[in-house]
């Protein structure tokens, strides 16, 4: 579907602006993810928008990789272009002492959803989001459902009645 | 007396401050015009919206918290209620998912059944819209003749899945089974049938001029924001950008078929209207060019540790036998990976992030619901527009909570 080549152009332009900025890359079944630092999120988001044409933001998701891992959660930004129709994928990994990623709410107005969404079920905090609220559970909600430490059924005891 | 008299304030004063204060009020969620169980909080100016703020989450199941207790093939039946109108939609996202990180390749026969049973799924859904649409907006009598039609669409699903909401009929590596004899004949007969109620749908909703004056230049949103704002589908088409996944992004053999993609540059309820009527067309054709597509070959792919084997097939063989309790019991292990996959649903882009970690059960799975996202722009879609005009807004976006909660 995607043309991997087109998409390491796109990454070797973000290296010739600043090679701080890529990480590193992994290519698999045709897909490109870029591993971002949480600081530079911003800044690689605003260069691939604004002169690379990744217009649209098509997914932002988070995830746990357990308790025990160091760095513990990734976020995943799945960039979509409706000019050149390509894919990107950035992956922004974070520790569990700090979890801080800088809002991309400016970049993308999609943006708030899902970093609201990505804060409820995981608890990773956005920095500057407008409105960081829970957004699929109730404000009163203990815990973050979608951390692996968090049980399947909450820690409430479980019953019909 | 008259002491007490001065204190009072003037009554008019009263008047006044009521009429310019502002009000809040809370839409839903069981409102009848919300589609589900969705609470909008509504800040009024008089008649008019200043502010809204959506409130969802009443439906939520933590559904992708259990895909990560499932294993892959029990995910499936998961999926049938997310987007409870578009079940074979949100079947084939995942399982194309999974099957791109097993790297299967599915048979001809089976990708094209997809294809079908996909478009037959998205004129029952934009069915679904159009007579709750229309019923919003008051035409009550729309409703019926949609569900008449939809009803025959979920004979046929049913005739082949056997279920009608949740038909769970694409599985990891094909299909469940091959369609049933006849199916080909009674689709057709729904084809035939087909035109005849679209020209009544034009004459009854496209046509009226009640229809037209309640959703021409409402609910307006330009091309740059529905961008930004992520809307896909028919949404973002209403606003004059031409995107379509099976055009653009193709899957499951799309790029092979006939058909346009509706574009109107309205930005307003009336074009996004217009879009999914012209849908309703595009998907027609696909269908009968699907049909005359299907060859006599097999529905699954040649991949025994990943496909159930046949019934027939465990009778007779052992490893057949082996493979169907191994399937069940233990479930098949994925390859580590991650991919996103994006597919045209009835509603906008529907993706599945899967990560596998190479065990029996996925690690994670994220569903980036095409409601979802489209929602999140309601609020600047209904700012300065008249309460009235909310719902038909909400119509126009075709949502689903059971997508956006999941």
């Amino acid at each position: 579907m995607a043309d991997l080549k087109a998409l390491n152009g796109f990454v070797d332009k973000l290296k010739s602006e600043n090679p701080d900025w890529v990480v590193d890359t992994v290519e698999a079944l045709g897909e490109l993810t870029v591993f971002v630092d949480a600081k530079n999120i911003v800044a690689v988001c605003e260069i691939l928008k604004d002169q690379h044409d990744f217009d649209m933001l098509a997914d932002l998701c988070g995830g746990d990789r357990g308790p025990e891992d160091d760095p513990r959660f990734e976020i995943n930004y799945h960039l979509f272009s409706t000019i050149h129709y390509h894919r990107l994928r950035l992956k922004v990994l974070l520790s569990e002492d700090e979890p801080n990623v800088p809002t991309v709410t400016g970049i993308w107005k999609t943006a708030d959803w899902h970093e609201r969404e990505t804060y409820d079920l995981l608890g990773v905090i956005f920095d500057d989001h407008p409105d960081l609220r829970r957004i699929l559970l109730p404000s009163d909600f203990d815990g973050h459902a979608l951390r692996k430490d968090y049980p399947l059924r909450g820690y409430e005891p479980y019953s019909l009645t | 007396m008259s002491v007490a008299v001065d204190n009072l304030t003037d009554p008019a004063d009263i008047l006044d401050d009521s009429l310019e204060s502002q009000m809040t009020i809370s839409m839903g969620p069981q409102h009848p015009s919300t589609h589900g169980v969705l609470r909008l909080e509504l800040i009024l100016d008089g008649e008019l919206v200043v502010k809204t703020v959506p409130d969802i989450g009443y439906l939520h199941t933590g559904m992708e918290k259990l895909f990560e207790y499932k294993k892959y093939q029990q995910g499936i039946v998961i999926t049938d209620r997310m987007d409870y109108l578009n079940p074979l939609g949100n079947n084939l996202a995942y399982v194309m998912a999974a099957e791109k990180l097993l790297e299967i390749e599915i048979p001809e026969r089976a990708q094209v059944i997809r294809v079908l049973m996909c478009e037959l799924q998205r004129i029952a859904s934009h069915m679904v819209w159009l007579g709750t649409h229309a019923l919003d907006i008051g035409a009550m009598s729309v409703f019926f003749f949609c569900f008449r039609q939809r009803e025959k669409i979920l004979n046929l699903i049913e005739a082949a899945s056997g279920g009608r909401m949740t038909p769970s009929y694409f599985r990891i590596g094909g299909l469940m089974m091959d369609l049933p004899a006849g199916f080909e004949r009674r689709c057709k007969q729904f084809l035939d049938g087909f035109p005849d109620a679209m020209d009544m749908f034009e004459t009854l909703v496209s046509g009226n001029t009640l229809f037209q004056s309640r959703t021409k230049g409402i609910g307006i949103i330009s091309k740059e924001d529905a961008i930004s704002w992520g809307l896909t589908g028919p949404c973002l088409r209403g606003s004059g950008v031409e995107l379509d996944l099976r055009k653009h992004n193709p899957y499951t053999g799309y790029e092979t078929y006939d058909f346009n993609i509706p574009v109107e540059d309205g930005c307003d309820v009336w074009a996004r209207f217009k879009v999914r009527m012209r849908e309703l067309y595009e998907s027609e054709k696909i269908v009968k060019q699907a049909l005359e597509r299907l060859e006599p070959g097999p529905t699954k792919a040649d991949a025994p540790k990943v496909v159930l084997p046949d019934r027939d097939d465990m009778r007779k063989h052992m490893d057949s036998l082996i493979h169907h309790f191994l399937i069940v019991a233990e479930g098949f292990n994925v390859p580590e990976g991650e991919v996103y996959l994006p597919i045209e649903a009835s509603k906008g882009e529907l993706g599945v992030y899967m990560k596998s970690n190479g065990g029996p059960k996925p690690d994670r799975v994220h569903f980036r619901g095409p409601s979802f996202v489209n929602l999140s722009a309601l609020p600047d879609m209904v700012e300065g527009e008249l309460i009235a005009d909310v719902v038909a807004v909400i119509g126009s976006l075709d949502i689903v909570l059971g997508e956006i909660d999941r």
